[in-house]
């Protein structure tokens, strides 16, 4: 009986991967091929930025059960570390090792980032919750558009006015320039590390999940007062659940930045949009649902490419999809009729509820 | 005297965000939910007051009638169709995500009439800049107007919701809807009515932010939105006063933080005030504690 | 010796003094029971107890140690558990994990012996489930192990809330009504599986309960609460025929 329940959490687990590692070949195949269009080809790295950061935010709105608007915030702070840490040290050791230290500091400062936010943060709830993470981000981002470092013999020099204020030697190079940010940044990311470090994350998310650890992050979720009573230490394990979320989402912004020679912190990448469009990826794909973020981020991802033959009316019909989607998975009347419709066509396989977590 | 210029300016920007943070607080009190599409039907207003006036010649006066019956009309629309169906959805995000889908409908649907460039408004307002203290101080018609709409608008919605019985209905359905109904109280109607009018409200706020901040653009809408919402937020979401003391204070604080420590940082001011103001209550100045009961 | 020892127990709400001037003390073992009207501030003293509010007078010693003051986590790591008058479960969990997390305090691995299921994972795993499984049979729920908590009928999520009280080793648990809303044939069988649990797990209880059946079948002694105040305090069959306690519940 235990055994089998146990086997069914890791089967499902393991579709996961299986899915991941079906993406990556059918994606090696096409490329080797020669039938995969340039365009395609530049989406595969952003593609698995958008699977990481879905995933990780899931983790804290699926898992922890906190609403985020400000992952884009833990991105940027990922990219611009990494990026600042790679713009120093190259040539100076060998680019693999480079790029590999860069996504290590990348998921640690994001990492510190989240438990410098999470503790005034995380006493609020709900919607007040929502706009102070949408508040750190912005100002996140407004802070490094505004941030100067330079490097010279005499070390690092810093300004928040602009790079003259630096006072940089005759030798000396700027390398953050406020809002046109960190130029040169090597490019060192691929498809086959974003798949990599998918894994990764995937592997520690799942597993924290199913381990002593999710289970308590989870009791906070399903009933914060019980869990209190029980002996878990909310504190802790909302920080854990929120830094460890933080911290994939930096080294998807590692990703990122490697990714571009010019890394810039714009509304676009880094503001509150970004943060929603990966809610956006969350709510879709089912709260709670890992497997199902890495399908909707795929699929919302590469839905307005698939579209661009509509040109202007591509985004619109983005939004006409969302908004549909929306109300045929959520709206109680729809659910009703879906359920009524499974009970009239497969009342023979039976529906019993297994745990939430895929 | 700068700095008394500075502070009416950001009264005036104040009143703007207060107009639209009553418009947010009024339906989360009522419907319990984030309208992020509310910043765009600011947009919507002002498109329409633009294509009036500016394409077509006619008075202003007449542009702003007809952007509000559009905006309020737009408003009710969305409700029915995009909020309502989920009012009882099992998860809250869901109607989260929904409205944030309108506001890419509605900012795509703008895209597509009006293109991406930016169209200079025609400031709707006549009167001419009024000049104090031999001319030091000169404060501008638009500031003016901005302010005493905004006064007016918050007198009289005050008095609508505490002495009208469509007032009171709806204070009895944001406290509670199961009792509200039970009380005979047209619920949806109610809802209804709410978004008319907050969605009345955008539209003359767009107007208002438009005349002194004349670049409009399918997303000029967004960032009052989400300042707005901030607003509200920061008087205590759900409040009627509080709305309008957050919307101000914000104007204020945004003008004079652009004005004294850096323009860049405006907006990382702003953000990091509401983050102070939370932390120390953590429902907004005006925001009612409510502890869950064990 | 006394296990539970409360003196001078107050609180107040704006002015109304909830609990005025409480005072208990429960012996190792005892089934005792706290009874009172509606409003009468039973589930404000549980909430005292167990620290979801703080006092404003009064001493609360479980075993002799002071834990007035103490947080909610605390108290239950000084051993008292509880169960909630509207029950509380960590309803997308299954009824397994529920009581896991009960267990959470006394089976340890590290984050990163869970994340690399390291050895140890699996050996703490092990145990925990086969300690939870042995909770869940004596509540007959272990063939529902892997239901959603949610998808227990009513009276099987009371007894899981009672499995994950006890799950945190506690020595004094509190019921906060457990008998709410069942059947005189459920509520027939709950009073002996709280009998059971005393003598299996030589536990002490407390319990709020509006069922008199169930209220003087098993509980040795009582309090009587009305606004607030102690009414009456002792002996199960003397309190229950104390005229004042009479007339409070039957009026005048």
């Amino acid at each position: 009986m235990k055994k089998w329940k146990m086997t069914k959490t890791a089967k499902n687990n393991f579709v996961t991967y299986i899915i991941v590692l079906i993406a990556y070949i059918v994606v090696q195949i096409l490329l080797k091929s020669g039938n995969m269009s340039s365009l395609m080809e530049g989406l595969l790295v952003p593609l698995c930025i958008y699977v990481m950061l879905a995933i990780s935010l899931n983790l804290t709105v699926g898992i922890l059960g906190e609403l985020s608007l400000g992952h884009a915030g833990f991105m940027c702070v990922g990219a611009f570390s990494g990026a600042f840490f790679s713009r120093c040290m190259d040539g100076v050791m060998p680019n693999g090792i480079r790029f590999f230290i860069a996504l290590l500091i990348g998921a640690a400062i994001a990492g510190i980032f989240g438990i410098l936010i999470g503790i005034p943060v995380l006493r609020l709830k709900g919607d007040y919750l929502a706009i102070v993470t949408l508040a750190f981000g912005e100002i996140i981002k407004n802070l490094v558009n505004v941030l100067y470092i330079g490097k010279d013999n005499n070390g690092f020099h810093f300004s928040m006015k602009d790079s003259i204020s630096l006072h940089l030697g005759e030798e000396g190079q700027v390398i953050v320039n406020g809002a046109q940010g960190i130029t040169g940044t090597p490019h060192d990311a691929s498809f086959t590390v974003g798949i990599v470090l998918i894994f990764l994350s995937l592997f520690i998310i799942l597993n924290l999940i199913n381990s002593r650890d999710g289970r308590a992050i989870m009791s906070i979720r399903d009933n914060r007062i019980a869990a209190e009573s029980t002996g878990i230490n909310i504190t802790k394990y909302k920080l854990m659940a929120f830094s460890i979320s933080a911290s994939i989402a930096g080294v998807a912004g590692v990703l990122y930045a490697h990714n571009l020679s010019t890394l810039t912190a714009l509304p676009k990448n880094f503001g509150y949009n970004m943060s929603i469009m990966i809610l956006v990826f969350v709510v879709l794909g089912g709260i709670g649902n890992i497997r199902g973020s890495i399908i909707s981020a795929v699929i919302l991802t590469l839905l307005p490419e698939l579209l661009r033959g509509l040109s202007d009316y591509r985004m619109l019909i983005y939004a006409i999809v969302l908004i549909a989607m929306m109300l045929f998975n959520w709206s109680p009347k729809a659910v009703e009729w879906k359920d009524k419709l499974k009970e009239k066509y497969f009342s023979n396989i039976s529906f019993r509820k297994e745990k939430e977590v895929k | 005297m700068s700095f008394i210029s500075y502070l009416i300016n950001g009264i005036s920007l104040g009143s703007v965000y207060a107009i639209i943070a009553l418009g947010y607080t009024m339906v989360y009190g009522i419907a319990k939910m984030l309208n992020f599409a509310h910043g765009d039907v600011i947009m919507v207003g002002s498109f329409a007051v633009f294509t009036i006036v500016s394409t077509l010649g006619l008075p202003p006066v007449l542009g702003i009638l007809v952007a509000v019956v559009i905006c309020t009309v737009l408003g009710m629309a969305i409700e029915r169709v995009a909020y309502k169906p989920l009012r009882n959805a099992s998860s809250p995000l869901a109607v989260l995500i929904t409205a944030i889908g309108v506001s890419y409908l509605l900012q795509n649907v703008a895209l597509l009439i009006f293109g991406a460039n930016t169209k200079s408004f025609t400031s709707v307002v006549a009167i001419s800049p009024l000049k104090l203290a031999d001319g030091q101080l000169m404060i501008s018609g638009e500031t003016i107007v901005t302010i005493i709409a905004g006064i007016v608008i918050m007198v009289c919605l005050t008095l609508f919701v505490n002495k009208s019985k469509a007032g009171q209905a709806m204070l009895a359905v944001s406290e509670d809807k199961g009792a509200a109904q039970l009380m005979g109280i047209n619920v949806n109607g109610t809802i209804a009515l709410t978004f008319a009018i907050g969605s009345a409200l955008a539209a003359i706020a767009g107007v208002l932010l438009c005349s002194a901040y004349p670049s409009l653009t399918p997303y000029t809408g967004a960032m009052p939105g989400i300042k707005a919402f901030v607003a509200a937020v920061f008087g205590g979401i759900g409040s009627i006063p509080g709305a309008m003391i957050g919307g101000i204070l914000l104007g204020i604080i945004e003008i004079l933080g652009k004005a004294y420590i850096s323009s860049q940082m405006a907006d990382a001011i702003v953000f990091a005030v509401l983050i102070i103001v939370l932390l120390v209550k953590p429902t907004g100045i005006l925001g009612k504690n409510i502890q869950e009961k064990v | 010796m006394s296990l539970l020892e409360v003196r001078n127990l107050t609180i107040s709400f704006g002015g109304l003094r909830a609990v005025d001037d409480f005072n208990i003390e429960i012996k190792k073992g005892q089934l005792y029971g706290l009874i009172g009207p509606n409003g009468a501030g039973k589930t404000t003293v549980f909430n005292l107890l167990t620290g979801v509010y703080k006092p404003d007078e009064g001493i609360i010693r479980l075993e002799e140690k002071d834990i007035t003051g103490l947080k909610t986590i605390d108290i239950n790591k000084t051993g008292i558990a509880r169960t909630f008058q509207n029950i509380r479960l960590f309803k997308d969990l299954t009824v397994l994990d529920n009581v896991k997390v009960g267990l959470h305090n006394h089976y340890h691995y590290s984050t990163i012996e869970g994340i690399f299921r390291l050895p140890k994972y699996y050996k703490v795993e092990k145990a925990m489930d086969e300690r939870a499984m042995e909770l869940l049979k004596v509540f007959e729920l272990d063939g529902e192990a892997d239901y959603l908590a949610s998808n227990l009928p009513y009276g099987k999520q009371r007894k899981l809330e009672i499995a994950r009280a006890l799950a945190t080793k506690p020595k004094l648990l509190l019921l906060d009504e457990p008998a709410a809303g069942m059947n005189p044939n459920e509520t027939g069988e709950l009073m002996d599986t709280i009998r059971f649990v005393r003598d299996k797990f030589d536990m002490t209880i407390l319990l709020i309960e509006h069922d008199m059946k169930l209220v003087s079948g098993i509980c040795e002694a009582l309090t009587v609460l009305n606004f607030g105040h102690i009414l009456a305090q002792g002996q199960t069959s003397s309190v229950l025929n104390d005229p004042q306690v009479i007339t409070a519940y039957l009026g005048e």
